[in-house]
């Protein structure tokens, strides 16, 4: 981290990390979107065998957006109720 | 666990619906987040639906139906018919003196009707212009992915019999 982004004030800082978790979700969700039709797309060319491996890894990209989203969510309530911007 | 939880003592309308700004910008973006989770919740079904489906796939048993007689059609024409439901329509191509090949005629692109063309020997889709091979039902360009699925047939007493489908 950057030592200068101490100095800043704890809105800005919690909105550049919810910035952060946002885009990593996003990017998550794009490859979850992309092992959909890929896994769609397989079952109806009659290739059943990669219908486990694409609901494993999509529970697991499930799982960190759910991470992320908690951390967000603690974040953004201890930026929005720390009281030292008010 | 760390579970979602609320750090004030004041209504969560408010907290949803704050005056200042900077908390707006705040609410708006944990509201995308959410969304953006719940998307990504969507998905991980969708894929659990798909493997849902593959265990519990049952390999359809089809009918025998003659579809044509032999010699019915010339060298290089076509006949279609419906296999096995009268929904399901297919395309039979005699290719050569004693060989014919069917496919069924719905593009595996967006299901548009595909028709075969003499002068170069494929199967084509008029909708987004994907071409298949007429001797296998593999793809030859176009938007297309998935070859076309192929009608199985079996000749019996001068008759073309049509006995099963084969996806791939």
């Amino acid at each position: 981290m950057n030592p200068h982004n101490a100095d800043l004030p704890p809105k800005t800082r919690g909105l550049t990390a919810i910035a952060g978790a946002m885009s990593l979700i996003a990017v998550l969700l794009i490859v979850q979107i992309w092992l959909l039709s890929a896994a769609l797309e397989a079952f109806l060319a009659g290739k059943h065998q990669t219908a486990l491996p694409a609901a494993v890894f999509s529970g697991v990209m499930f799982l960190i957006c759910f991470g992320l989203y908690l951390f967000v969510d603690r974040l953004d309530s201890d930026v929005r109720h720390s009281g030292e911007d008010r | 666990m760390i579970w979602p939880r609320r750090s004030s003592n004041e209504p969560l309308w408010k907290e949803e619906f704050s005056v200042r700004t900077a908390d707006e910008r705040y609410v708006t973006r944990r509201q995308l987040t959410k969304f953006l989770v719940l998307t990504s919740f969507g998905m991980f079904v969708g894929n659990l639906w798909i493997l849902f489906r593959s265990i519990f796939y049952k390999v359809s048993s089809f009918p025998q139906q003659a579809v044509a007689r032999l010699g019915e059609i010339p060298v290089g024409g076509v006949k279609l018919f419906t296999y096995p439901t009268k929904d399901d329509h297919c395309i039979l191509v005699r290719t050569g003196e004693n060989e014919h090949v069917s496919y069924s005629q719905k593009c595996t692109h967006l299901s548009c009707a595909v028709y075969y063309s003499r002068e170069s020997n494929r199967l084509e889709c008029p909708c987004h212009k994907g071409f298949f091979s007429v001797a296998d039902g593999s793809v030859l360009q176009g938007p297309p992915t998935r070859p076309l699925p192929k009608i199985v047939l079996e000749t019996r007493d001068g008759k073309l019999v049509a006995v099963d489908v084969k996806t791939s």
